[in-house]
């Protein structure tokens, strides 16, 4: 049984209509990378998918729960959806621990000490075991990125999504952040990611999915697709994307 | 040049002292519960449901585009013909706190809308309920931001309450209306409580930025320039 | 005799409020000339004179009005001059509105780029022609908003010298409330008076405020 189904999603801002009828399935411990040019609906269909944006019509739904925006079902799905963004967002005012311990205390109810040890595995898993007590401002972008998702794994997700994860650091960091990635990947771990980073959706994803006009214009084995894509968008996409 | 003459007001002294302790007391207690009156105004200012946020606009404008001192008359001769019994002191305080809470709602309010959205998504996509987000990713940040601004709140509100003396309660400027009435030594007696004012104000404020940090040094977060007008009630 | 709060009570506060806004006036009026110095001293060359400007205004802004209105009311009598109320009022007043004003100007002068003197310096103006052309035409437009906001301050704080018998707007509340036991809707009018002047000082206030910063980010 998929983990993730989604279902003739529309998703409009205004008089923007971003997806028109987007329909993805997902199987556990495949990871997707999303594909297409800017302005072509992935952010806005991760952020869908863990309830950050409120569709107009379709279904989702992921990791067991059903798309619902009553505020107690959507924090029960998002207790087995993490996501990972761009700009990080870590809390600034938390060292990198408490950025980890906070929601398995508060959403998990787990007691301070067992969420600590959580947190100092979380962080050994990231390669960070020895900046639990640095602020976000002590660390590289590349550190930074790497507690933020440890600051998801520690809700023990069932499903990942990344937004463009390494794309605001410089190229020699965004390394340690596509490593931990990879290891997630290998371990099992079914992850949703956009990016910009050719190689790696080669490399580590079961499928690749090209957005383009609203819509998946083309998905498969990300083998395959680079070798022969099959419509001239991809191929003028990925043209692009390889100069 | 005025040949000044000292020791009549300070063999008043224990009248000063007692003021002194009155005007700590007024504004402490002013300060403590008018942040508490501020902080959840500005909570509710942010996501209460929009008939309240309303209720909090009106409150904090009335306030602020009225005199302390008519804030005072109305709590202190208003509210007994409506039948509540209050006493100078307490009026004095009631009216300290609701006229500081008003301004630290607008203060509050200034910190909270610094916390970036993505910061309040972050938690949202961590399964925090709302309060949660607010308790322990919103609040901390916002209030350290605003602290300086905060501070000199604190500090107009402590000067204001020199005002209550119009209402006879008999704080550091009430003792000295009282010692001036007594031994006509108006000028000095003044001298004296301006003195006292200016002292207990830069206490104040160095106290209350070593409070600032102590709290939120550690926190790492930097305060931001506010555009918000300085007032005295 | 107690009197009813009627119309002609409410006409007689409503005329008081004319001594608020002349005492309003005249607190600005002379406020804004020891503003003005107290900001020019703030950034003057001689360090001798910054710090007295400094000291200037942490001295007015550590004490209440009320004690400024009491000294200059007793000080000046001290001094041999008999001056009616209205007068110590206002001076009071306007060494008041002279330490608020002088810090919102510093910091306004002061938030003008650095580049903008060295140019003007370049330009081989003298100091007194760089304030006039350059810097202070760029500063009143980013002072104007606080200072505007100042004024509502001002208009509040001239109710506290009712206490020497200045008959304006909260004096004379008093007055009405003494005469009629009608506190409460005595001082509800009161305050409505007060509103209704500053009111429109803070919504203009906020709007040059907002015009500011749009100028300022595009
Ligand atoms: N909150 C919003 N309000 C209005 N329009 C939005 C909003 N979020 C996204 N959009 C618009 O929706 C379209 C799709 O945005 P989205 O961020 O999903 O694109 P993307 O594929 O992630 O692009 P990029 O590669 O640049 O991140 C864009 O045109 C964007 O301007
Ligand atoms: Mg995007």
């Amino acid at each position: 049984m998929p983990i993730v189904v989604v279902d003739n999603l529309r998703k409009s801002f205004g008089p923007l209509e971003v997806l028109k009828g987007v329909s993805l399935t997902v199987e556990r411990g495949q990871v997707v990378a999303l594909l297409g040019r800017s302005g072509s609906g992935k952010s806005t269909l991760l952020r869908c998918l863990n309830g950050l944006e409120t569709i107009d019509s379709g279904r989702i739904e992921i990791a067991g729960h059903k798309m619902d925006y009553a505020p107690r079902p959507l924090r029960e799905l998002r207790k087995d959806v993490g996501i990972v963004f761009q700009s990080f967002n870590l809390f600034p005012h938390l060292t990198a621990a408490e950025n980890v311990m906070l929601a398995p205390r508060l959403a998990m109810k787990i007691a301070r000490p067992a969420a600590r040890q959580l947190a100092e595995e979380m962080l050994a898993k990231v390669g960070l075991a020895d900046k639990l007590d640095a602020h976000p401002d002590q660390l590289s972008g590349g550190q930074q990125q790497r507690v933020a998702i440890a600051r998801s794994l520690a809700m023990q997700p069932k499903v990942m999504l990344f937004d463009e994860v390494t794309s605001a650091l410089d190229p020699e960091l965004t390394g340690e952040v596509l490593n931990v990635m990879a290891a997630l990947a290998a371990d099992g771990m079914t992850m949703l990611l956009v990016t910009h980073e050719m190689g790696f959706a080669r490399n580590v994803a079961t499928t690749s999915v090209f957005m383009h006009g609203g819509l998946i214009h083309e998905s498969g084995p990300p083998a395959t697709m680079f070798a022969a894509p099959r419509t001239p968008e991809f191929q003028q996409f990925i043209g692009q994307s390889l100069k | 040049m005025f040949g000044l003459h000292f020791g009549p007001v300070f063999a008043r002294s224990d009248a000063l002292v007692y003021g002194f302790w009155l005007t700590l007391q007024l504004s402490a207690s002013a300060i403590v519960l008018g942040s508490l009156v501020g902080l959840s105004a500005a909570a509710v200012r942010n996501m209460g449901p929009r008939p309240l946020r309303w209720l909090v606009q009106t409150y904090v404008e009335i306030i602020r585009n009225t005199p302390f001192l008519v804030q005072l008359y109305i709590i202190f001769f208003g509210l007994p013909s409506l039948g509540f019994k209050i006493n100078a002191i307490e009026a004095g305080i009631l009216a300290m706190t609701i006229n500081l809470g008003a301004y630290s709602t607008e203060i509050f309010r200034a910190g909270i809308e610094s916390v970036h959205r993505s910061q309040i998504e972050a938690g949202q996509a961590l399964a925090l309920t709302r309060l949660q987000v607010f308790r322990h990713i919103v609040l901390v940040p916002a209030v350290a931001r605003v602290w300086p601004s905060l501070v000199s709140q604190f500090i107009l509100i402590m000067l204001t309450s020199s005002v209550c003396s119009f209402i006879s309660v008999e704080e550091l400027s009430g003792a000295s209306y009282t010692i001036q009435s007594e031994t006509f030594q108006s000028f000095e007696v003044y001298i004296v409580a301006g003195l006292v004012y200016l002292a207990l104000a830069l206490v104040l404020k160095m106290a209350f930025a070593a409070l600032g940090m102590r709290l939120f040094s550690r926190r790492r977060i930097k305060p931001i320039a506010l555009h918000l007008p300085e007032m005295q009630p | 005799m107690i009197r009813n709060f009627g119309p002609s009570e409410i006409l007689f506060l409503i005329e008081s409020a004319r001594w608020t806004l002349l005492l309003t006036f005249l607190a600005a009026a002379f406020g804004a000339c020891g503003g003005l110095a107290v900001a020019l001293a703030r950034v003057a060359q001689t360090r001798a004179i910054r710090n007295f400007a400094t000291g200037y205004i942490a001295v007015v802004q550590g004490i209440p009005v009320l004690i400024l209105l009491f000294l200059s009311y007793y000080g000046l009598s001290r001094a041999g001059f008999n001056l009616p109320p209205i007068v110590a009022a206002s001076i009071s007043l306007a060494i008041y509105a002279s330490g608020y004003l002088g810090d919102i100007w510093q910091g306004a002068i002061q938030s003008v780029p650095v580049q903008q003197w060295e140019a003007s310096a370049s330009l081989a103006l003298t100091r007194p022609q760089q304030y006039r052309t350059v810097i202070l035409p760029q500063a009143v437009r980013i002072a104007l908003p606080p200072t505007v906001g100042f004024l509502v301050q001002l208009v509040k704080n001239t109710s506290i010298v009712s206490i020497v018998s200045v008959v304006e707007l909260a004096r004379a509340g008093q007055l009405v409330n003494n005469a009629t036991f009608q506190p409460f809707p005595v001082f509800i009018t009161v305050a409505a008076i007060y509103f209704v002047i500053c009111f429109p000082l803070s919504l203009a206030s906020r709007s040059l405020e907002m015009k500011f910063n749009a100028y300022r980010g595009g």
